[in-house]
């Protein structure tokens, strides 16, 4: 990429503000784009108010696509409305979030514009006038560096990997109204229901911290064990296969390789092993804690602490001491951290823009 | 109701991987190659789905001479026909790349629906699915968990970020399967015989009337072990000390609470 290049980010909101992976890829965009402009794309419906916050959070220019037929999210009119613009600017860098609708949108946008395509970045930079991004593959068995040639760049950067974009109070930006000329008869896809997986107060992929259980728990009534500590920590419960396999939870539960890809800051295994299919999601979160009472087992390779002990004795025991830390914490005055991406999502308020 | 299923044959990720001396790949030798875990599913689905309604089940996969076995092992589940598409230009493709050349052969087969794996374990990229539904001019619905088909549509649950989505989607339509949408069986012996002699058919990028292989637009620059996590610090004892321990490590080291 030329150094004189703009960036440009597809913007994902939820409940009508931006979700927490696009403040994520606003300050990527700033780095990457150096002197260059930030371009953010929001489509939706009644998404005026979006503006203002990718304003404030670095977005030089705000592209705003109005529409009933651009919310809920479909493939067909996002990538009508989101392809003809980017075909129009022929932009270097798109950066797009991997979640659901990112993932379902980019891939067809790389198509249709003959663009270059990475997914699941773990980092994208600029070295000697070329993106360079950076993958794990082979079930996190290698990180594979890929170059992008010339032409449009399409890059779906992970969740939790960058520091979200500061907001900085009264910054404002260029707001150009994209003209959205959609056929109703061109959409094939209709959303009929969505409904909110309600235990998820927090979704696994965006969580800061996760709690997470495997067989070692025994029985899905020993998941309310997990629930509680989670509860305190604001934290998201995932599990190991097994688990879900033995009916004890949902799938959506899942972490490794044939489930959810996470990054958290602390991810917190209880009763887990540590099998190459687990760590291939997991291994990736800033801190691991491991509980377990094998001290032979593979997860205290990789843990950060490894506690050896009765995951029935040290979770309460834990859960109690967080509740006292918690309590002495907001005592002094201090707040949890606020996490905008995550406020207000009801599922049935859901919208992935862009 | 006709489907077609796009197939990958990949390393099983049970075993070991050893990174080329180059960088620019994996060793195969020694490896185990399978059907991809997703595809499987994909597989599974399009079965169902003839028992149901009667059609046939189409095997699709771009890939090298061992890829067959992906295709026999799809033949030995129940799939009715394969078609390979090998040739050495395959290797230079990026995923659009290989997206267009299952398109091309996808569009030789009159089918109702395409199936494919959300994503293949190997590279773990989910791009073929939309860019192949792009490529076909077709509605896609991706990391499907449930899929019931209807008169000219079919209904669709996702998982999306702390919800779940229920679509209708216009048919013929690609559809990228999620590991929750069922229980793949394993290959019957029968079936395994006649796998064995169904025929798989074999083609090139010029029988598909792709006479320059499209260029790919992104190159890998190499593969590199993961950074070697650290085994941190056992905390061992008494429960109730180590417990201590570890809230303050996490609040003071760390920094995570
Ligand atoms: C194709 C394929 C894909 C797969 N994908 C995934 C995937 O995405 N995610 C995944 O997780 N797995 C996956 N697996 C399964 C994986 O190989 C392991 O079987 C699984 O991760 C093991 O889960 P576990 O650690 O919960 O169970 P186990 O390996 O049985 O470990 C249980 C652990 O709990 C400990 N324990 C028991 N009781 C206690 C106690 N009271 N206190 C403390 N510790 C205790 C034991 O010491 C043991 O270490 C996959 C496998 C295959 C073949």
């Amino acid at each position: 990429m030329s150094a004189a290049s703009d960036v440009w980010v597809i913007a994902e909101h939820a409940g009508g503000r931006p979700r927490k992976i696009t403040y994520e890829l606003l300050g990527l965009a700033k780095t990457l784009a150096g002197p260059m402009k930030v371009h953010a794309v929001a489509a939706g419906r009644g998404i005026a108010a979006l503006a203002d916050d990718l304003a404030a959070h670095g977005a030089h220019v705000v592209h705003v696509a109005e529409s009933p037929l651009l919310e809920p999210y479909t493939t067909d009119a996002h990538a009508q409305v989101v392809g003809s613009l980017l075909a129009g600017a022929a932009p270097g860098l798109v950066l797009v979030g991997s979640t659901a609708a990112g993932r379902d949108l980019a891939p067809r946008l790389a198509a249709r514009l003959d663009a270059g395509i990475v997914t699941d970045c773990a980092s994208v930079a600029v070295e000697d006038e070329r993106v360079v991004a950076t993958r794990p593959v082979m079930t996190r068995k290698a990180i594979a560096r890929v170059a992008y040639g010339d032409g449009m760049r399409i890059a779906v950067v992970l969740p939790n990997i960058y520091p979200p974009a500061p907001a900085e109070a009264g910054r404002s930006a260029e707001v150009r109204t994209v003209p959205v000329g959609l056929d109703p008869g061109s959409i094939r896809t209709r959303v009929i229901e969505v409904s909110a997986i309600k235990r998820e107060t927090v979704p696994l992929t965006e969580a800061d911290i996760i709690v997470s259980g495997g067989r070692g728990l025994r029985g899905p009534e020993n998941f309310a064990l997990l629930d509680k500590l989670a509860g305190i920590l604001g934290a998201a419960v995932g599990s190991s296969r097994p688990p879900v396999d033995s009916g004890w939870v949902p799938h959506d539960y899942e972490i490794g390789q044939t489930g959810k890809t996470v990054n958290p800051q602390l991810y917190i295994a209880c009763g887990i092993s540590g099998a190459p299919q687990h760590l291939a999601g997991m291994s990736g979160s800033r801190c691991i804690v491991a509980i377990n009472k094998d001290p032979q087992a593979p997860i205290f390779g990789i843990a950060t602490y490894g506690v050896v002990g009765d995951v029935f004795e040290i979770l309460p025991l834990l859960t109690e001491e967080v509740r006292k830390l918690k309590g002495a914490a907001t005592d002094g005055g201090r707040t949890a951290p606020s996490d905008p991406g995550s406020a207000g999502r009801d599922g049935a308020g859901r919208t992935a823009g862009g | 109701m006709n489907i077609v299923v796009c197939v990958k044959h990949v390393p099983d990720t049970e075993v070991p991987i050893r990174i080329r001396a180059d960088g620019r790949g994996i060793e195969e030798s020694g490896l185990n190659f399978v059907l991809n875990f997703y595809d499987e599913h994909g597989v599974e689905e399009a079965l169902r789905i003839k028992e149901r309604f009667g059609g046939t089940v189409t095997l699709v996969t771009a890939g090298p001479a061992r890829a067959v076995e992906a295709l026999r092992t799809g033949l030995a589940m129940g799939a009715d026909a394969a078609i390979h598409i090998q040739e050495p230009a395959l290797a230079s493709l990026d995923h659009i790349g290989t997206a267009r050349v299952l398109a091309a052969a996808i569009k030789s087969v009159p089918c109702d629906l395409v199936l494919c794996g959300k994503l293949s374990t190997d590279d773990n990229a989910a791009i073929v699915g939309p860019a192949l539904a792009e490529f076909l001019g077709l509605p896609q619905a991706t990391a499907v968990t449930k899929l019931d088909l209807g008169d000219g549509n079919a209904t669709a649950h996702r998982e999306v970020e702390g919800a779940v989505e229920v679509l209708e989607v216009t048919l013929p339509a690609v559809i990228t399967v999620e590991r929750g949408i069922n229980e793949a069986r394993y290959p019957s012996l029968p079936g395994i015989m006649r796998a064995k002699r169904t025929p798989v058919t074999v083609r090139t990028l010029a029988d598909l009337g792709i006479t320059a292989p499209p260029p790919a637009h992104v190159e890998l620059l190499g593969l590199t072990p993961p950074p070697k996590r650290q085994a941190g610090r056992r905390l061992e004892g008494e429960p109730a000390a180590v417990v201590h321990d570890l809230v303050r490590a996490l609040r003071e080291e760390a920094k995570v609470l």
